[in-house]
């Protein structure tokens, strides 16, 4: 069937991933992600593992490379949060196929995060896409979930031997929370021993800056770029 | 020319009806609202540049401006514009806020932290602001993304509507949360604005 917009006419048939060339195939996986059809882009990692890609070529090159299109939509307000959601769950779908073989090729990871909603606020969303592009970029992640208090972070930071310890929190009065947990790390002695980015919708570089944090950072791909960004200057 | 009332109130769409009940109540001819979208709390980012835009257009027929907004989500970037002016807002962090009064409802988000809140506004426009504004009309799978971490709506009432109480508790239901009701009234609110808006206080 065809169907007319304009002068143009497009075909809508069914396209079989699994006939499409690799450049094809991960340029439709992009749009795939960009819809948030989650089993398509599963079944697009799927077939170029198959065809004896790496599953870190198919995660940088497919899914990142995917999300960060997505990422770069929602920043400049063309996608909206319902959007950027199904988007993630798409991600996730051919993140499932990829982990397990990531995780046995024993590869270092780029670093190690924890992250963490902090206390008195319940919001996930956006502390969990930045943990699934922290993912997506080789680091490990360690999620500590919502409501959390300043001795769970420390705890995990040392715990795990983590690089940077990334916090969230969508409301004005959770918000300061975080400078009690920078300054119990600062008590501890420990502040300079890790990357601090928080991150949340009230939130500014302003705060970031006058709390004490390395940086703030606006959505989940900025994440990335600073996360790599700083580390590269600490080593 | 047309004669201007001396005090002009900033305000936010979704406040704006028990804005007009208090003002009726206390006899404040003096005052003239102007609202701005109640959507704009899906975007806060908004807020201190609309407000702005309204002070720079409006406050030069006034001789006072007020703005009946609490932070709003803003991260402190609305008080950094109104100081700009030397004008006045509602104190507090949001409207839950100032609708229930803060101690009342720090002891309710203490006492169960994935607490969803409600007013009248966000009952009646429940599907316009929560339901299209989170997209779950067109992406009803969201639900549990959206609200998996939370436990109990709470509906802070400012009239004591029974058609309103049975939409909120379909609209908790609707979200598979527990259901809390609590009548307040406008007088948390109107106690606020008392100091500022009484004709011998501008």
């Amino acid at each position: 069937m065809t169907e007319e917009y304009g002068n143009e006419k497009y075909d809508d048939e069914e396209i079989i991933l699994a006939e499409l060339l690799d450049d094809e195939l991960v340029e439709q996986m992009h749009d795939d992600l960009y819809d948030g059809l989650a089993e398509e882009v599963a079944e697009g990692t799927q077939i170029l593992l198959d065809r004896g890609w790496s599953a870190t070529k198919v995660l940088e090159e497919a899914l990142v490379a995917g999300m960060t299109i997505v990422g770069v939509d929602f920043r400049d307000g063309i996608l909206f949060v319902p959007e950027v959601l199904m988007s993630a769950s798409s991600m996730k779908a051919g993140m499932a196929l990829l982990k397990p073989i990531l995780s046995q090729t024993g590869a270092r990871p780029t670093g190690t995060m924890v992250v963490g909603t902090v206390k008195g606020d319940i919001h996930d969303i956006g502390k969990n896409l930045v943990g699934m592009m922290m993912e997506g970029a080789g680091f490990e992640v360690i999620d500590l979930g919502i409501n959390v208090e300043a001795a769970t972070y420390i705890d995990a930071i040392e715990e795990h031997k983590a690089n940077i310890l990334g916090m969230s929190a969508l409301l004005t009065t959770t918000m300061p929370y975080m400078k009690v947990v920078i300054d119990a790390m600062k008590e501890k002695g420990i502040r300079d021993d890790y990357i601090v980015l928080v991150g949340g919708a009230p939130l500014n570089d302003e705060f970031g800056e006058a709390i004490g944090a390395d940086a703030y950072c606006r959505d989940a791909a900025t994440v990335v770029e600073v996360a790599k960004e700083l580390l590269a200057l600490a080593s | 020319m047309t004669e201007t009332a001396p005090v002009l109130v900033i305000a936010c769409g979704a406040i704006a009806r028990e804005l007009v009940r208090i003002k009726d109540l206390n006899n404040w001819e003096h005052i003239e609202f102007q609202c701005l979208p109640a959507e704009l709390h899906n975007t806060p980012d908004r807020i201190p540049l609309e407000v702005k835009a309204k002070i720079e257009s409006q406050a030069s027929r006034f001789k006072k401006v007020f703005v009946a907004y609490a932070d709003c989500g803003t991260g402190g970037m609305l008080n950094k514009v109104i100081d700009e002016y030397g004008i006045e807002r509602i104190p507090g962090a949001h409207c839950y806020e100032f609708y229930a009064d803060s101690g009342d409802f720090r002891a309710l988000a203490e006492e169960e932290v994935g607490s969803f809140y409600l007013t009248d506004f966000l009952v009646r426009h429940f599907d316009r602001l929560v339901i299209k504004g989170l997209g779950l009309d067109r992406r009803p799978q969201l639900k549990p993304v959206y609200f998996r971490n939370y436990k109990r709506m709470v509906y802070l009432a400012q009239t004591e509507s029974e058609k309103l109480q049975a939409m909120a508790r379909q609209q908790a239901d609707f979200l598979g949360l527990d259901y809390i009701y609590r009548y307040y009234g406008d007088g948390p609110l109107s106690l606020l604005l008392k100091p500022q808006l009484t004709q011998e206080g501008t």
